[in-house]
């Protein structure tokens, strides 16, 4: 698949933002006034400019509202509606903390409820595709999910439970890694069913029906950065998962010296998880390419 | 709006046949024409004339090479090459559909043709993620998903002479590899076709099906030795000239001089 940027920004960025406002909607940490402001502040520019860098991959942002429509078949439209209503609800919690100097619990947990319930419905855009093999499986929104609450927790400060989750987050990663490179031979798909000669013989894409390139190539044919996917691998974990969990684990001396290192750790699970996103298109393969002799 | 309908009245849609496609692209070419000039945005090109042309099209035709095995001590046949055209296969069950957040695909309940609302259409793309068969490309100058609408605009026009009231694919094709009818009916043409071929699915693990039936290619006849038949007829009559006649041509090449080569 091509790794488009805005595809790849919106899922990193509302990914942590929703994980965030999941915490905050649970009252951790439990701060008012200008501290939770801040927080909130974080919160929405994440998970808002996710949104929004999402919509520069439309053909028509204009006619985004109409998304919303059609919640009952397309997890594209319950996760317009499930971000929208986890806004809002987070909209009026953070009212309460910010200025009010009270924390409506109900709101709060409402609020992280949709947030969670955001993040598994992005997840689900992509784990329902069978055409992609890689992303047809139940890691899929395990691995959004569990990357937005590691994320979250670390953000929101949580130290004990961001150690906890970014673990479980880089279990299911390698796990998400192990069973992907096997998904495609296991979904049984293979160019003799594709074409339905697979019973004559061996089957070879002869000739393309175009000498030049297609809108189908462009979208699902993608092998320009699959070549250094193992390197990459290894760097999105190390800076996604590694890093962030030994910067938790060592005491540091000192509030200036522990905050620097937390927010070292925060950028740097931000780029790992980035490059993490940018082989999960990258090295998902459309069973279409078949039809072109390609993966 | 995106919710499939439990049944469709008929099913319309095409019967390819692979055995007799020739790979000329007339099917995709008055594909392009008919629906750049009709129903909907126009199929538009980019980079037409310049290095790197593409363009959308709601039909293709690939090529493929199929190699059969070796069967115990006997040699492989020879490969085939199959013309394998491929557009939209209006399924049953079309993911292409379900995942539409706005509502602009949708599959018509009187005929099962998927068709996409361009009006609503905000260009997402997940329809053609989701389709198996690379039946939907998004149009680059409107911005919108095209997809192949099984000539709606010809099959009930009234304007049009009676027979050519079905998709221009199957009115160019000039080998008569296209077939179109209602194959939710088990008495069209089209359905018996299907069934004295053995008409297949493409890709049924998906789980899409198919309205659309494929014809697989027909065994190909026993190669024999002699592949050119004329051959007998134009082999030499007198290569070797006897008795008194090759005593005399023998004599004359022993004499001094050109003689004309290459008599026989």
């Amino acid at each position: 698949m091509h790794p488009a940027p805005s595809v790849i920004l919106f899922t990193t960025l509302s990914g942590l933002g929703f994980g965030l406002l999941f915490f905050l909607g649970l009252g951790m940490p439990d701060v008012t006034g200008m501290v939770s402001f801040v927080f909130f502040a974080i919160a929405y520019a994440l998970a808002v400019g996710g949104l929004l860098a999402s919509t520069f991959h439309l053909g028509h942002p204009e006619r985004a509202m109409k998304a919303f429509s059609q919640w009952k078949t397309s997890w594209l439209s319950r996760e317009g509606c499930c971000a929208v209503g986890a806004l809002l609800v987070m909209g009026l919690y953070a009212i309460g903390t910010v200025f009010l100097d009270t924390q409506w619990t109900l709101f709060g947990v409402i609020g992280a409820v949709l947030s969670l319930a955001t993040v598994f419905t992005t997840s689900m855009i992509y784990a329902q595709l069978k055409t992609i093999p890689r992303w047809n499986m139940p890691l899929t929104p395990a691995m959004f999910i569990s990357f937005s609450l590691a994320g979250g927790a670390l953000l929101a400060g949580q130290e004990t439970m961001a150690t906890a989750l970014l673990i479980i987050a880089g279990l299911v990663q390698l796990g998400y890694w192990s069973y992907g490179d096997k998904a495609f031979a296991e979904s049984g798909t293979t160019m003799g069913t594709a074409t339905g000669l697979g019973d004559r013989g061996a089957v070879r894409a002869f000739e393309p029906p175009h000498t030049g390139s297609n809108y189908l190539l462009r979208e699902f044919v993608h092998v320009v950065g699959r070549k250094h996917s193992q390197k990459l691998r290894m760097i999105g974990f190390g800076l996604g998962f590694a890093l962030p969990i030994l910067l938790l684990l060592i005491p540091f001396e000192g509030l200036m010296l522990k905050h620097t290192m937390a927010a070292i750790a925060v950028l740097s699970h931000l780029v790992g998880i980035a490059c993490s996103r940018w082989l999960f298109f990258a090295e998902a393969e459309h069973v279409v390419g078949l039809y072109y002799g390609k993966r | 709006m995106t919710e499939l309908p439990n049944a469709t009245d008929r099913k319309m849609g095409l019967v390819i046949d692979l055995d007799t496609c020739v790979g000329c692209h007339a099917c995709v070419i008055s594909c392009k024409g008919w629906n750049t000039e009709n129903y909907g945005a126009p199929l538009s090109d980019q980079d037409p004339y310049g290095s790197d042309p593409s363009g959308t099209f709601l039909n293709r035709v690939h090529s493929f090479e199929v190699q059969p095995s070796a069967c115990g001590s006997e040699p492989a046949p020879a490969a085939q090459l199959i013309h394998f055209p491929k557009s939209c296969l209006h399924c049953e069950d079309a993911p292409c559909v379900t995942v539409c957040p706005t509502g602009a695909s949708y599959k018509r309940v009187e005929d099962g043709i998927v068709l996409v609302n361009e009006s609503d259409c905000i260009g997402c793309g997940l329809c053609a993620w989701s389709c198996p068969y690379g039946a939907r490309e998004l149009d680059l100058a409107a911005g919108v998903m095209k997809k192949c609408t099984l000539c709606v605009d010809r099959i009930y026009n009234e304007n049009l002479p009676e027979e050519d009231r079905i998709p221009s694919c199957v009115r160019t094709c000039p080998a008569g590899a296209r077939h179109f009818g209602d194959l939710g009916d088990p008495d069209s043409d089209v359905s018996k076709l299907v069934a004295e071929r053995e008409g297949m699915d493409l890709m049924p693990e998906m789980g899409t099906k198919p309205v659309n039936k494929y014809l697989p290619p027909r065994p190909k006849d026993q190669m024999e030795d002699q592949i050119d038949i004329l051959a007998p007829l134009l082999a030499p009559v007198a290569e070797e000239a006897g008795g008194f006649l090759g005593w005399l041509d023998k004599a004359l090449d022993k004499l001094p001089g050109n003689s004309t080569e290459g008599a026989n």
